[in-house]
């Protein structure tokens, strides 16, 4: 059968079971919309390139499966780099397809000529520019096949013009055989010795901590966690990017470590005799000044990745691994810790002297970011998915929202990128229709890329957004109130302008405004009455609110800054 | 593990340098994938040869001299090995491995330093390859060591052009 590369293109994708792109036309790009009209794929067309990425994230935290995009060449391209750092970053399995000017044009600086793999080398697992027609197959199969297995990550597929206008012989790659990827071997198989070695590190601790990160959502193990966890009765912190891969409401969960962590969660890394590193990096937000983290713990790494070991801490034991096979080995070898009551003495006392605090909200407002968060939890239906921005209002959607299961946690960490959170949220909306998508977003990173309500609104897509409006950009002024002598340089945004209201309603939504408590529960109810559009609710909240705790950068995890209420009682 | 790095002697090659040869799938930008690898980690190459690889068109062999001070080698291979395009990394030890380089260079053949100058290149096993009126161009292929060495020695006189190539290395038999 003869197709068009075009053609090949779309059909391809159809045979990963790709359901949805997330994109935006151009020249270069222009011959695969065409057969696009034809296909089954639902397309979802974004107002901004950057929009498209996100929202393709979005899609693939909250799925599991992975996110497409596709854009045209040249400013196309460059507008999606942000979302493909993000994604790099949090190893978010990504199919980024982008229009290239036609082969012979390469190099000659033509209309919207860009080297978008040469800029994105850096930030994706890998990136192909696809040379003839015939190639497109095995350039799509190998594309998702590298996306998400290993490591996941972004991969870029750059389609010059001429090669989606050429015919071709159809075919599919039958087998990874014909990927053509002599080099990638993403499974080894379990290394027996080490998880030996890491059982009798189990039974000689005291003092052991479940270190989860994003590895053990990526690699699906969180039912295995949960059984590890509680035949060994360990305490477990799961990372800004593992929030929800154990339920917060279990027993044993001391709930985020790091610079906004919990306090017991801090504390028992820092005073662990063993940290059991499941899938996470040792992030320096989580560390702090390095020689000072958990100086007295020894470490068993589990990584799919054999690069993060003693990249940034020494393992004892490093077991390449994806985290559930190697916890499965571990319960597999009924690895055991010592008794750990005086250990959970200990941090049963931490949780009681040291819960998550913050000030008594005032009838009158302003309100209070932590209790409009939860006020919204404790009104929304179970399994609600949250997406946020990045600042003050994530560190505070991470503490005071409780998750329950993968999935409903979709979040910048290692990039930080502002702007993430109404796309995110569009993107998990249309993975998981069923469920109700809040995004908790500041008014920052709204106004940069709030034009997606557009998009959500022409698409159906009704996802709910509490701007925690303290019209600064919060995060920013918390360091400079707190380390620059309160000198504010350039931080003020104001809460009126834009009037976030008229905006929503602009854009086809429903926006809402809440000053006092009354109209806070006011504005919550009737968000969740309406299931057809999406509400914008501009939550007018405490300016000099802040993050509490906190550990300053590069200090020691043992420097943990508690909330004023709490200060003075400090042993 | 990795072995141990070699502490050299000569005093071009890093103190502490090691030796990667690097089997690569031969495609467009794979040079450039192992170089920005290697610059946004902030780790040092000191030499880098590349060539087909034996009979196989479908493979190039990079061999990188990698300063191994600059990081631990241990995170040099593992970034290394995530590119897709590497297919094999062989990790060698200098001492491990037999390292051979070649050195080209033209020197003025004046009358003033004449026999000096046609000594060192006598003593250093260098062979004259091309003959101009008033210069020649001599080789010396060996060992990294052997090319500091008339390096050094060329460095006494004036106007000397001398290129190397990096160098290549295999493991050693016994
Ligand atoms: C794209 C981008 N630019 C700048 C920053 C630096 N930054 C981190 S948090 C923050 C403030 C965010 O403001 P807002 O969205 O209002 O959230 P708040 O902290 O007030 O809750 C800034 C500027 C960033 N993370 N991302
Ligand atoms: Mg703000």
């Amino acid at each position: 059968m003869q197709l068009t590369g075009a053609q090949a293109l779309i059909r391809s994708l159809e045979q990963e079971g790709v359901d949805t792109i997330f994109g935006l036309p151009g020249g270069a790009i222009l011959p695969v919309y065409d057969p696009l009209l034809d296909s089954s794929i639902r397309h979802i067309l974004v107002r901004h390139e950057q929009g498209a990425g996100h929202m393709a994230e979005g899609y693939a935290l909250a799925t599991g499966r992975p996110g497409v995009a596709m854009v045209t060449s040249g400013p196309g391209a460059t507008n999606i780099v942000t979302p493909i750092g993000n994604a790099h970053m949090d190893s978010t399995p990504l199919v980024v397809i982008t229009g290239q000017v036609a082969t012979a044009s390469i190099g000659t600086d033509a209309f919207q000529e860009c080297d978008i793999t040469g800029i994105t080398m850096g930030i994706t697992k890998h990136n192909f520019l696809v040379q003839s027609a015939q190639e497109i197959p095995r350039a799509v199969a190998a594309a998702f096949h590298l996306a998400t297995t290993g490591r996941p990550g972004p991969v870029l597929i750059d389609v010059p013009k001429d090669v989606t206008q050429s015919m071709m012989d159809w075919w599919y790659p039958a087998s990874i055989e014909e990927y053509d990827l002599p080099g990638y071997r993403p499974e080894i198989p379990l290394d027996q010795e080490a998880v030996e070695r890491a059982v009798a590190l189990i039974a000689e601790s005291e003092r052991p901590v479940l270190y989860v990160g994003g590895g053990t959502l990526k690699s699906r193990a969180s039912q295995e966690l949960l059984a590890f966890a509680e035949r060994t009765g360990m305490p477990v912190v799961t990372t800004l990017m593992a929030r929800g891969a154990f339920p917060d409401s279990h027993e044993q969960h001391l709930g985020m470590p790091g610079m906004h962590g919990m306090y017991t969660a801090v504390t028992a890394i820092q005073k662990s005799d063993l940290l059991i590193s499941l899938g996470a990096r040792f992030d320096d937000r989580v560390t702090g000044k390095i020689p000072a983290f958990a100086a007295g713990a020894k470490v068993i790494h589990v990584d799919i990745d054999k690069a993060e070991f003693n990249k940034v801490r020494h393992a004892d034991v490093a077991i390449q691994s994806n985290v559930a096979a190697a916890l499965v080995a571990f319960d597999a070898a009924q690895a055991t810790p010592r008794n750990l009551d005086v250990w959970w003495k200990a941090i049963n006392d931490w949780r009681d002297q040291y819960p998550l605090v913050y000030d008594e909200p005032t009838a009158d407002g302003p309100l209070r970011p932590q209790h409009v968060i939860e006020a919204i939890a404790a009104k929304a239906a179970p399994g609600t998915i949250v997406a946020s921005g990045v600042g003050q209002h994530q560190m505070w959607a991470s503490q005071h929202w409780k998750f329950e299961e993968p999935g409903t946690w979709i979040n910048s960490g290692g990039a930080g990128t502002m702007g993430f959170g109404v796309p995110a949220a569009i993107g998990a909306k249309v993975g998981r229709p069923e469920r109700t998508v809040w995004c908790i977003d500041g008014d920052g990173c709204f106004q940069m890329t709030a034009q997606e309500l557009t998009t959500a609104r022409s698409e159906g897509i009704p996802i709910k957004v509490a701007i925690l409006n303290n019209a600064y950009l919060g995060m920013v002024r918390q360091w400079q109130e707190m380390f620059y002598e309160e000198r504010y340089s350039e931080v003020y945004l104001s809460a009126d302008l834009p009037d976030y209201v008229k905006w929503a309603e602009a854009m086809g939504c429903v926006g809402l405004r809440a000053r006092t408590l009354k109209e806070m529960h006011e504005v919550i109810d009737e968000a969740n009455t309406i299931n057809d559009v999406p509400v914008v609710i501009d939550f007018r909240t405490d300016a000099e609110e802040k993050v509490f705790p906190m550990v300053a950068a590069g200090a020691s995890n043992d420097d943990i800054i508690v909330h004023p209420l709490q200060r003075g009682e400090r042993r | 593990m990795s072995p141990e790095p070699y502490l050299g002697e000569v005093s071009r090659t890093p103190v502490r340098h090691h030796i990667l040869s690097v089997l690569v799938e031969n495609k467009a930008g794979v040079l450039a994938r192992i170089a920005g690898l290697f610059a946004r980690r902030g780790f040092n190459i000191y030499s880098l040869a590349v060539a087909p690889a034996e009979s196989h068109a479908r493979f190039s062999r990079v061999t990188i001299v990698v300063d191994a001070e600059s990081a631990p080698l241990e995170q040099i291979v593992g970034q290394l090995d995530k590119l897709v395009n590497v297919v094999a990394i062989n990790d060698l030890a200098p001492r491990d491995a037999v390292e051979r380089e070649l050195l080209l260079a033209t020197l003025p053949l004046g009358d003033e330093h004449r026999s000096a100058m046609l000594d060192t290149i006598t003593k250093a096993g260098a062979s004259i390859v091309d003959v101009g009126p008033t210069s020649v161009t001599v080789m010396l292929a060996g060992t990294p060591g052997a090319c500091d060495e008339l390096e050094r020695a060329l460095e006494d006189f004036a106007e000397v052009e001398l290129h190397r190539t990096g160098r290549v290395a295999l493991p050693r038999l016994g």
